[in-house]
């Protein structure tokens, strides 16, 4: 009894520490960015600054999401899993300041040419089709939802998938010519997505 | 010529960060950027989580002041502070992004020189390092330079008109062009040794012009900006700037000019003809296929909040000078 006490406290402790973390190291770099960037200390262009930083950071974390199931499996740590919600929705916090980045400070507000701009750029378009997906992914991580939704739930967060290679096309659309790191994103994607061919086989 | 008028919003140089708070900031965020940016590809320059206590500061190259007259026409118009027209470049000899050429280019060799003058000229003929500087006298240009990303700034540039040089080498009948190309040298530029730095083109980097375009008053050959030499990061020793081009016509650190009598390739052409065309006028009504040419961010001072956002003129606002150049041309067609 005794035993199994210590290894259930040094489950959630685990846990714990672990989400202090993640807590951390997403939210401190973005105040940092935020701060320097309403200061004019982030390079000549903190607009741009800004918009790369969230995306890049939203990319990341994206990544990191994905990776903890098949990290916890490997390593047979199953209080992992309970991080991986925390990591989804910081990715889909920095996915909103990158899409309000490039609302506000880059197009300041202009929708006409927002509109244009999703309409006619097919990298926008995917990007924007993108935000909205993790966002309907984002609102139903609320436990309440999910109990409702039942199976529907893991279907609709399958769309996880489909996202994770429209970030990727975004990306890559979107360079002007140093396709490198694009392409490296696009191949750890792939690799993520090979990991779990299991289960698109069913 | 159009003439800016400052705006309110648009604060004064004096308002600026001093350089080396400004580069300390920039060096600790980078260090904290391992969720934003470094973890997974961390760049040559980019330091990571594990040199926290390497150094980051490079040592500085050297300009010098240079003589010249004053650009009095130019004058109400808001400048882009200095510390931002040498942070901000592209320059992909040095690295594909913004902040890579300051950093990567400070040991740059620049004397000796030679830019050579060939081709279809009865009178070729190179210029060293001092000639750069000693055979035209100087002048201030001060001008909008508009970039095919969709941001601009303004440039108090020195130099001469290309058409001075070219008139000196007495241009024969059959020079109907002007080919340009940057210095090759990959132990000296990392972009051109690296792929991942160098973004991927073709070095070394080359650029035309026709030669009325060469001709025309406007074409600068700029050997400074802000009263001094310009550093390599703006393409030292000498470069060429055609304000109502894309920033990527104004082909930096030029080692040669070629007259030749058929179009010469150009890089951004060669690597994506179907979004980089060689005429690349500033044009508002032709969209990039990506991305609308129709606006611009104007760098200035200010930070996130700064309402940038202005329309983009035909010719960057240079076609009284420069549209009878094309008339009769479909600049859909010739982009």
């Amino acid at each position: 009894m005794a035993l199994m006490l210590s290894r259930w406290m040094s489950m959630k402790v685990k846990t714990n520490l672990l989400k202090s973390l993640i807590h951390v190291a997403s939210l401190l770099p973005l105040c940092l960015l935020y701060f320097s960037a309403l200061n004019d200390e982030l390079g000549a262009d903190p607009v741009e600054a800004v918009i790369h930083f969230t995306g890049i950071g939203a990319f990341n974390l994206l990544i990191l999401t994905l990776l903890v199931t098949p990290l916890a499996k490997k390593l047979k740590q199953g209080f992992l899993m309970k991080v991986r919600r925390l990591l989804g929705l910081y990715a889909f916090t920095y996915a909103v300041f990158h899409v309000l980045n490039f609302i506000a400070f880059d197009l300041q507000f202009n929708l006409s040419l927002l509109f244009d701009e999703i309409i006619e750029r097919p990298y926008i378009s995917i990007g924007m089709a993108a935000i909205l997906l993790l966002s309907a992914l984002a609102i139903t991580s609320i436990n309440q939802l999910k109990r409702k939704m039942g199976r529907h739930w893991q279907k609709l967060h399958n769309t996880i998938y489909l996202i994770l290679l429209l970030v990727g096309v975004h990306f890559y659309w979107s360079v002007k010519s140093e396709i490198i790191e694009p392409s490296i994103y696009i191949v750890i994607s792939l690799v993520l997505l090979s990991l779990r061919w299991r289960k698109f086989k069913r | 010529m159009l003439i800016k008028t400052p705006k309110k919003h648009e604060l004064k140089e004096n308002t600026v960060t001093a350089e080396n708070i400004y580069r300390d900031r920039r060096s600790l965020l980078k260090k904290m950027g391992f969720l934003g940016a470094g973890t997974l590809i961390s760049s040559a320059t980019q330091a990571d989580v594990f040199d926290l206590f390497s150094k980051d500061e490079v040592k500085k190259f050297t300009t010098k002041p240079l003589t010249y007259t004053k650009d009095k026409s130019g004058l109400d118009q808001v400048l882009t502070p200095e510390n931002k027209v040498t942070t901000h470049n592209n320059f992909y000899e040095f690295g594909s992004k913004k902040n890579q050429p300051v950093e990567l280019s400070q040991e740059f060799k620049v004397d000796p020189w030679q830019l050579k003058i060939s081709g279809e000229v009865d009178k070729p003929f190179t210029l060293s390092y001092d000639d750069l500087f000693s055979q035209f006298p100087l002048e201030e240009r001060i001008y909008r330079l508009r970039c095919v990303e969709a941001w601009s700034m303004v440039i108090p540039w020195l130099g001469f008109s290309l058409a001075q040089l070219l008139k000196k080498a007495q241009p024969n009948s059959r020079a109907k062009y002007v080919a340009f190309e940057t210095l090759y040298d990959p132990k000296q530029m990392p972009g051109q040794e690296s792929r991942r730095l160098g973004g991927g083109i073709k070095y070394p980097y080359v650029e035309g012009l026709r030669i009325d375009e060469a001709m025309n008053p406007l074409t600068l050959m700029s050997v400074g900006l802000y009263g001094k030499t310009l550093p390599p990061q703006n393409g030292a020793p000498i470069r060429l700037v055609v304000p109502w081009k894309y920033g990527f016509k104004s082909i930096k650190s030029i080692v040669g000019i070629k007259l030749v009598e058929k179009m010469p390739a150009t890089t951004w052409n060669q690597l994506a003809p179907r979004e980089y065309g060689f005429y690349a006028n500033v044009n508002p009504e032709v969209a990039h296929p990506r991305w609308s040419q129709a606006s611009e961010r104007r760098i200035t001072s200010g930070g996130l909040f700064a309402r940038n956002r202005i329309e983009t003129l035909p010719f960057n606002g240079y076609g009284e000078e420069v549209a009878d150049l094309y008339e009769n041309m479909n600049l859909r067609k010739n982009y």
